[in-house]
């Protein structure tokens, strides 16, 4: 069944823009990508949106559909009452470059920062091995498809621009989790989590959890745990007075710095 | 409130953003959320600091408020000091000598800690709902540096825990202390203290402590089933915070209840 659909599109760039109306023609079944494509088609053959593959698995489709952050691609239509207007703004967070396009830069810069893997020297047989259970404790993580929508909503950035900076944002916190969790991994990650990456500034608040559209659990399963590990490295003193005379501390073989 | 202007400088509304006044375009009852918290949170402390304060109606043989327990000052009613009265010398009401524990525990909690962040700092007030602030360094800075001692909080309230299920295993006995006997009292201590325990040992900081920490779970089988036992409880950690809220304030409520003589317990033996 078919229906016209009333769209709100933020339409511009740098310099200004706003909120313009379109009616498309849409059938149930579609997702708001698909709407927006059909603008494309029939009203507004110059509107600049990202996309690549229709599937909820490249990341490049994220906006923010009725003030939501979400991928295009994977908001069906059938969410929506028939008359209900959407409306379909770019990301608020990061700077706009045309229509609904954004620049994603920060996050690469955040990349940048955030040392590589660094395993050990291998086995005497020229191999690394690691148990099955260890292996699977990162899969969660690894399901990131890096469309930054969690980076975009949280309050961290996107309300204090001046925090860009200091900030590396949940997506890279997610990696710094993976890698401190890495058995083989032999960089100190709590360290650069709590200084450059500024773990701190995050007030477990989740809206980053809400937003993940892979369902990882950003804030449960790699912020809190990695704040828990400062908090062991940095404020307990049980853990610290067990260091310096020589107890526990057994399961930090082959880490570097302390 | 921060100033109003702050988003003009920084946030959703700065010079390189998309140009939308609206400080958010969600359509659907975001406030709804925080507006409840809110509600539930200054319920909870006005009554609880009311009970707190009163120093009175805590102990209804042989059941005593989970806000007065243990029970440790010389002013505790008679039957009501099962583990004696070290703090003989506090003049204020016994609960007070105790309730930072449990208090301490929950205001630091991680949990509690998104639900007032959102519902009374508004930072943020919703996901994608601007914040009215003009600054913001979260937990980096003193004082929410602080939230850090949470894991210490959690330790004390392994204990309380412990003395909680001891209160409800002593309301097997009758107002004569006469063991064999069970009341609606008894249900409800049991109830609460279980919510209790769920909430404890869901908590993050427990989670760490027990397996968490680790990098290498292959090395510490024992350590890993009890870090995977914690993680099953772990995701509704936010449902035990509120369930176990309601059951305290609920048990204080019954006790309450029958020391002033409103109602009478329901024995079932
Ligand atoms: S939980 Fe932390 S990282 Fe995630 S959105 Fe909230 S403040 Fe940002
Ligand atoms: S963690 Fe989730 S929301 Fe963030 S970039 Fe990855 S997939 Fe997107
Ligand atoms: S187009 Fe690839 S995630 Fe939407
Ligand atoms: S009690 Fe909630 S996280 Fe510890």
């Amino acid at each position: 069944m078919s229906y016209r659909l009333k769209m709100r599109l933020w339409r511009g760039d740098r310099s200004g823009g706003e909120l313009k109306d379109y009616q498309v023609e849409v059938s149930e079944g579609e997702v708001v990508l698909d709407a927006i494509h059909r603008v494309q088609a029939t009203e507004a053959g110059d509107l600049a949106v990202r996309w690549n593959c229709k599937a909820g698995k490249c990341g490049s489709c994220s906006a923010e559909i009725n003030g939501k952050p979400r991928l295009m691609c994977m908001c069906r239509l059938s969410d929506f009452e028939p008359e209900e207007t959407i409306t379909v703004t770019p990301m608020r967070s990061f700077p706009v470059i045309r229509d609904l396009v954004t620049d994603v830069s920060f996050n690469y810069e955040k990349a940048k920062q955030l040392p590589s893997f660094k395993p050990g020297p291998r086995d005497a047989d020229g191999k690394r091995r690691m148990a099955q259970i260890d292996v699977e404790r990162g899969q969660e993580f690894r399901k990131c498809i890096e469309c930054f929508l969690c980076q975009n909503t949280c309050h961290v950035v996107r309300d204090h621009e001046e925090n860009k900076p200091a900030f590396a944002g949940p997506r890279f916190f997610l990696r710094y989790a993976e890698l401190d969790m890495h058995p083989l991994d032999t960089h100190d990650r709590v360290e650069l989590a709590q200084g450059a990456a500024g773990l701190g500034m995050c007030n477990i608040t989740k809206c980053c959890t809400e937003v993940c559209p892979e369902h990882i659990k950003i804030t449960d399963n790699a912020i809190i745990p990695l704040k828990e590990r400062v908090v062991d490295k940095k404020y307990d003193p049980l853990i610290w007075l067990g260091n310096k005379i020589g107890i526990r501390n057994k399961d930090n073989d082959g880490r570097t710095t302390a | 409130m921060a100033s109003t202007d702050a988003g003009v400088h920084s946030g959703v509304n700065g010079p390189t953003r998309a140009s939308i006044p609206e400080k958010t375009l969600r359509t659907d009852r975001w406030w709804l959320a925080p507006l409840a918290t809110f509600v539930v949170f200054v319920t909870f402390i006005i009554y609880s600091s009311w009970r707190a304060f009163s120093g009175d109606d805590y102990y209804a043989s042989p059941y005593l408020s989970p806000f007065y327990s243990p029970c440790l000052t010389d002013s505790c009613v008679e039957g009501s000091s099962d583990f004696g009265t070290p703090f003989s010398w506090w003049q204020l009401s016994p609960a007070l000598v105790i309730l930072i524990f449990p208090l301490g525990f929950r205001f630091t909690c991680y949990y509690y800690r998104k639900a007032y962040y959102r519902a009374f700092w508004l930072s943020p007030p919703a996901c994608a709902v601007a914040e009215p602030h003009s600054s913001y360094s979260g937990e980096a800075k003193f004082p929410l540096l602080l939230q850090n001692i949470h894991r210490y909080f959690w330790y004390a309230a392994v204990v309380v825990a412990v003395v909680l299920t001891f209160d409800a295993v002593l309301a097997f006995r009758d107002e004569h202390h006469e063991w064999g006997h069970m009341g609606l009292g008894t249900v409800l201590m049991w109830i609460n203290v279980i919510l209790i325990w769920l909430y404890t040992l869901s908590c993050h900081s427990c989670r760490n402590i027990v397996g968490g920490r680790l990098r290498h779970f292959s090395k510490h089988p024992v350590r890993y089933k009890l870090w995977t036992w914690v993680s099953r409880l772990n995701p509704y950690h936010a449902k035990f915070a509120w369930y176990s809220l309601f059951s305290v304030a609920l048990v204080d409520l019954y006790v309450y209840l029958l020391a002033t003589g409103v109602i009478t317990d329901p024995r079932f033996f």
